[in-house]
């Protein structure tokens, strides 16, 4: 058979790369680096420091003007359940790397989302790029991640921000696209320019959509934040390894049900917010 | 009118849709058909060589069916659609040689343009919407919201200014379209289909809507339409266009009297309109209708029909299916024997009505039209309901008329005596 006498070293050859990209261009890695972990450290910092019950009332507050009562109480007794259970800080740690990674996914993201709805070719570049991003295994993210930025909360930001900016970028692209091509041709017959058509035609009606996208990549960061502690990130996926690993139920539990609790409350205030934006 | 008084000037203007459209030229110059040159060279002509001048304050209709390429020709005017080659003069300059910047700005300052589906933007309000082309131009927000202000006055909108589209009715939002459209204050306004989408009550009140801008600022206006009336009413002069070509250009009298060829003969006059048309061309619309459902009982009915001064009334059910015909004697019948509710309009629908299809010629719609004693009810292929051909729609059509068979004639008699 031929499988027997043919031998692919990729396993070689992936080893050789990544080598050859650490030695050559780790400082390439080291300043994609240096803004993140700006970013994290800032909010996170803000975050411990605000005392608990102004966040809740913040989220409960947004949940009440978005999305009427149900939901601000509802992000209230969430938000007060996570401090009760005593995982307060590890509940900041993990929101600060979803809001870090969420701020990233949107500066990168949307711009991208936008050049790909003006470029066929460049959408069918980045097109295969996404499912990759989508569709590879969250742990094979993880060793790349460590062999370039080493290991941490920092690099789990990282991997956070490879794994859940797709949606960001592919409905970014949908929701300028299925703008009607009525309203372009419209645009087009007053004299506006393709730029002027992006700014103050496609924008405005995709909004809804790119909202949509948005509040995709909270709930894959939140999936992914959970992973990222097998690689030295902290917060509530640590508490949920750290039990499963010695075997405390309790603690794995409340961490895992305190990641519940926040991604339902991030879910339904930004769908609220989202929904504000079409009225 | 003296040549250089004309506005707009189009010469020897070609669309033709498809990869390397000079292949079309040397069968065009041998004169060969259109399906024809489909059929060798794979590329369809939208528009063959249209000539034509619009004058300062006329309005030009460029009037045909669908598939006739008036809309491929009206977007060629703005360089909406690339020309395949030809000239469009506006003030003595040639669209399709200008710049890309010299044709924006001529877009924002000397055409305009009203579309069939209205397209006017959801995210904006009506001020806004009517302001939008001289948002784009780069005016300042309150000169372009007083100037806003000022057209949707003029088209009866003023108090919706602060209202979305999509609160509006379909007149309404074409209001908004013809004020976005006058806003700019264009010399030239083209108008794509632009009452086509509106019922046909609101369609007249538009059309009036438009002669009386005319009167009080007039402005020169490509119109297209498919619809005769539409065109004979509002058209100082009608270019008639059939598979890409526009076949006749003159007033609506002149064409009435002197059609060019069979298919504009067909419009006016027939060769005989009823194998030519069908019952598509002329179902109109305008019948009271009503839908079945819990609350419609025959009294509900009567009420209408007495308030619009009707005699008949249409019965669909909620999908819009046609199932009957009630009049006012059926109703009163009913109601004197005490039947309420749905299943009593069931009971006064007339007996032995026929539909016709909308594909069915004038030639068989005719014994119907001689035997039901209310307008025909007109079905699409779902049994949809789409309207009805009145008697008097019939013979209007019919007069144009002049080379029917005798027989035909005997039935049209009767048909009017009786």
């Amino acid at each position: 058979m031929l499988i027997e006498y043919v031998e692919l070293p990729v396993d070689k050859w992936i080893e050789a790369a990544v080598n050859w990209l650490i030695a050559n261009y780790r400082f390439v890695f080291q300043t994609i680096k240096v803004p993140i972990e700006i970013t994290l450290n800032n909010i996170e910092a803000f975050l411990q420091w605000l005392p608990p019950f102004v966040v809740i009332l913040v989220f409960a507050g947004l949940g009440f003007w978005a999305a009427g009562r149900r939901t601000g109480i509802f992000a209230l007794l969430g938000l007060l359940a996570i401090g009760v259970m005593g995982v307060w800080e590890e509940a900041m740690i993990t929101l600060s790397m979803v809001l870090s990674s969420v701020i990233f996914c949107t500066i990168v993201g949307i711009p991208v989302g936008i050049i790909g709805s003006q470029s066929d070719r460049f959408y069918t570049t980045i097109r295969p790029i996404l499912d990759a991003m989508q569709s590879t295994p969250a742990f094979v993210y993880l060793v790349p991640v460590v062999m370039l930025f080493s290991i941490g909360t920092v690099a789990g930001v990282i991997a956070t921000i490879v794994f859940s900016i797709p949606p960001v970028i592919r409905l970014t692209n949908l929701g300028i696209r299925q703008v009607h091509p009525e309203l372009i041709e419209a645009g087009k017959a007053f004299g506006a320019t393709r730029w002027q058509i992006l700014r103050k035609i496609q924008i405005p009606n995709a909004l809804t959509t790119i909202m949509a996208g948005l509040n995709q990549n909270i709930m894959l960061a939140l999936a992914m934040v959970v992973i990222a502690s097998l690689i030295g990130a902290g917060g509530l996926g640590l508490l949920v390894f750290e039990g499963v690993n010695s075997l405390k139920i309790g603690l794995a539990g409340v961490g895992g049900a305190s990641i519940v609790l926040i991604a339902m409350v991030l879910d339904r205030v930004t769908q609220a917010l989202g929904q504000i934006k079409k009225e | 009118m003296a040549e250089e008084e004309a506005r707009l000037k189009v010469h020897n203007l070609y669309k033709i849709f498809g990869p390397e459209p000079e292949r079309a030229f040397q069968y065009i110059e041998q004169g060969v058909r259109k399906d024809e040159i489909f059929e060798k060279t794979g590329l369809t002509i939208g528009v063959q060589n249209a000539n034509f001048k619009v004058y300062p304050n006329e309005i030009f209709v460029v009037m045909g069916l669908s598939g006739s390429g008036k809309s491929t020709l009206v977007r060629m005017l703005n360089r909406l659609i690339e020309p395949t080659s030809g000239e469009v003069y506006v003030e003595d300059k040639d669209l399709c040689q200008m710049s890309y910047e010299d044709l924006v700005q001529l877009r924002r300052t000397k055409m305009s343009m009203v579309f069939q589906s209205f397209a006017l933007m959801p995210h904006l309000t009506v001020e806004q919407n009517a302001a939008f082309g001289l948002e784009i131009a780069g005016h300042p927000e309150d000169k372009r919201l007083e100037r806003a202000h000022k057209v949707l006055e003029l088209v009866g909108l003023k108090a919706n200014a602060k209202s979305y589209p999509q609160e509006l009715s379909g007149g309404m939002q074409q209001r908004v379209g013809l004020a976005r459209g006058l806003a700019g204050d264009p010399d030239i306004m083209l108008m794509d289909e632009a009452f086509s989408a509106l019922d046909p009550l609101i369609r007249t009140e538009m059309q009036d809507e438009l002669l009386k801008l005319q009167e009080e600022a007039p402005r020169t206006i490509v119109f297209i339409s498919h619809d005769l009336d539409e065109a004979m009413r509002i058209g100082d002069r009608i270019a008639m266009m059939e598979g890409g070509r526009i076949v006749q250009i003159g007033t609506p009298e002149e064409i009435l009297k002197y059609p060019a060829d069979d298919y504009v003969a067909a419009f006016f006059r027939g060769v005989d309109p009823t194998h030519v048309f069908s019952a598509a061309d002329i179902v109109r619309d305008n019948q009271i209708t009503l839908v079945q459902h819990k609350g419609e009982g025959p009294r509900v009915a009567l009420e209408r029909l007495q308030s619009y001064d009707r005699d008949f009334a249409y019965v669909l059910d909620t999908k819009h299916r046609f199932q009957g015909v009630v009049s006012i004697e059926s109703l009163r019948q009913i109601i004197e024997q005490n039947g309420d509710g749905p299943e009593a309009l069931k009971q006064a629908f007339l007996p032995e009505v026929e539909t016709v299809s909308m594909d069915t010629h004038l030639q068989e719609v005719l014994p119907v039209i001689t035997k039901l004693g209310c307008p025909v009810p007109v079905v699409d292929e779902d049994g949809k309901y789409k309207g009805a051909i009145s008697k008097n729609r019939f013979l209007k059509t019919l007069r144009r008329d002049e080379s029917q068979s005798l027989e035909q004639k005997q039935q049209v008699e009767e048909l009017e005596n009786s």
